[in-house]
């Protein structure tokens, strides 16, 4: 049976790996190659990489950095951040991306998941959605969750399958940040809307967030988080044997 | 030297990659000399069957590794790459494959029950039933990252390995000096380059 897979995030800008807090706030932490390197070799069963730079030029560093990373990487790679054309995608596919996340380039143009399902399958799109509660509604945000589009999270979501996403990156920003868990009932209604993965993200901060995630919903097909990993709160490794311990399938 | 061959489909970065960190030399090519007279063939492949087979028959490069397939060369296909080398494919129509194996590629719906997800993607199990030279350095239950929606049916015993999904499915084929992957081992990780290493290892004449 297939295993659930436990995915850092690596969020880079000018080079280096960095964790906001809610968003704000962004602390430095290492080299994404040493890291990715790192990660490949220690348990994790796939990677995301998100370029948060915005000129260009920093573009430009986060490919170049992404390539070497790539080289090193034998596992899964998803690549997000700046992805607003078909170009984008071409880009970090040339630099041993296997799947892209698009998320505010979606919003722009609803056509680029389309068009991209079509030339690169609906296995290489993924749709990364920042959601937050707004008068009870769960909502979409742009911008890095700084911007309310008034979208319906789960409107917007089933209409990203229809058009071929091959799988949904849920990122609560109500859970973000604050380390008391994944945010169950925002999953659970994803879950119940579409059947393709969904990788749950936002909230994780010990060892029993990842084990209630699925063993309340065993539909979520990922778990992923960024600074438990990068400041070793949590070993991938000891992750998943506690998780296997808890009869859920893992890679070991 | 092994010969990835391009004719526009698949991720060949990985691929390169993935030949460098078990520290053999491959190369990239769509020239039919280069690949006839390559060590081993790696047939790549990502997207829909038909417009890969396409691809093949107008780059002049299925004649190519037919040649090279005569000669006695090494070829593995991976994922959409292993799917070419059987007789044909029902995705989105009826298309001819290479025939090199016995089998057809048909919907993995056909086969599984209707709650579990389409594509198969991720990490899953591999059960080896058949031993091989391809598989010298796996062992059973070693992980493989797949992503596809369609299999490889009726392949007889050409089936080296499976993968359960609701149904056992075609992992690892082989026939004489052709074989596939329906997983990728470039994005499995150990077990994966295991799989590389052991072809790798391979030579002209030996299957």
């Amino acid at each position: 049976m297939i295993t659930k897979r436990i995915i850092p995030c690596l969020d880079v800008k000018d080079g280096r790996v960095v964790k906001g807090i809610n968003f704000t706030g962004l602390k430095e932490i290492s080299s994404p190659v040493e890291l990715a390197k790192y990660y490949s070799e220690n348990g994790a069963d796939e990677l995301v990489f998100y370029d948060i730079t915005a000129s260009s030029d920093g573009r430009k560093i986060f490919t170049d950095i992404l390539c070497e990373t790539a080289k090193n990487v034998f596992i899964p790679l998803t690549v997000g951040g700046g992805i607003n054309s078909l170009d984008d995608f071409d880009r970090v596919l040339k630099c041993g991306a296997d799947k892209v996340s698009v998320n505010s380039g979606a919003l722009k143009n609803p056509d680029l998941i389309g068009s991209a399902a079509k030339l690169y399958g609906n296995q290489c799109v993924v749709l990364s959605v920042d959601i937050k509660r707004v008068n009870g509604v769960f909502t979409v945000f742009a911008k890095g969750g700084r911007e309310n589009t008034g979208l319906d999270a789960i409107e917007w979501i089933k209409r990203g399958v229809d058009d071929g996403a091959g799988e949904i990156v849920v990122n609560s920003i109500d859970t973000d940040g604050v380390k008391n868990g994944f945010d169950i009932p925002m999953l659970k209604a994803v879950c119940d809307a579409v059947n393709v993965p969904v990788i749950a993200s936002g909230g994780a901060g010990k060892v029993d967030d990842f084990i209630t995630l699925f063993k309340t919903l065993p539909k979520v097909d990922a778990g992923l988080a960024a600074s438990v990993f990068h400041f070793g709160e949590i070993k991938i490794k000891d992750l998943k044997i506690q998780m296997q311990e808890n009869g859920i399938c893992v890679r070991l | 030297m092994t010969v990835i061959i391009d004719y526009g489909v698949g991720n060949l970065f990985s691929l390169l990659s993935s030949f460098a960190a078990i520290g053999e030399k491959a190369k990239v090519s769509s020239d039919k000399n280069e690949i006839e007279n390559a060590d081993r063939i790696l047939l790549p492949g990502v997207g829909a069957f038909s417009d890969a087979a396409y691809k093949l028959e107008t780059s002049g490069l299925k004649n190519a590794l037919y040649s090279a397939a005569e000669k006695g060369v090494p070829i593995m296909g991976v994922c959409l790459g292993m799917q070419l080398l059987f007789d044909k494919s029902y995705e989105y129509g009826e298309y001819q494959g290479l025939g090199f194996i016995s089998g057809e590629i048909r919907p993995i719906s056909d086969f599984i029950p209707k709650d579990l997800k389409i594509p198969h993607i991720g990490w899953n199990k591999l059960n080896v039933i058949k031993q091989h030279p391809l598989l010298k350095y796996t062992g059973n239950n070693d992980f493989a990252y797949f992503v596809h929606s369609y299999c490889a049916v009726d392949c007889k015993n050409s089936v080296l390995a499976t993968t359960e999904y609701g149904a056992e499915l075609t992992a690892v084929v082989a026939k004489a000096n052709v074989m596939g992957c329906q997983f990728h081992p470039e994005k499995s990780g150990e077990s994966g380059l295991k799989i590389l290493k052991a072809f790798c290892e391979l030579k002209r004449g030996d299957l």
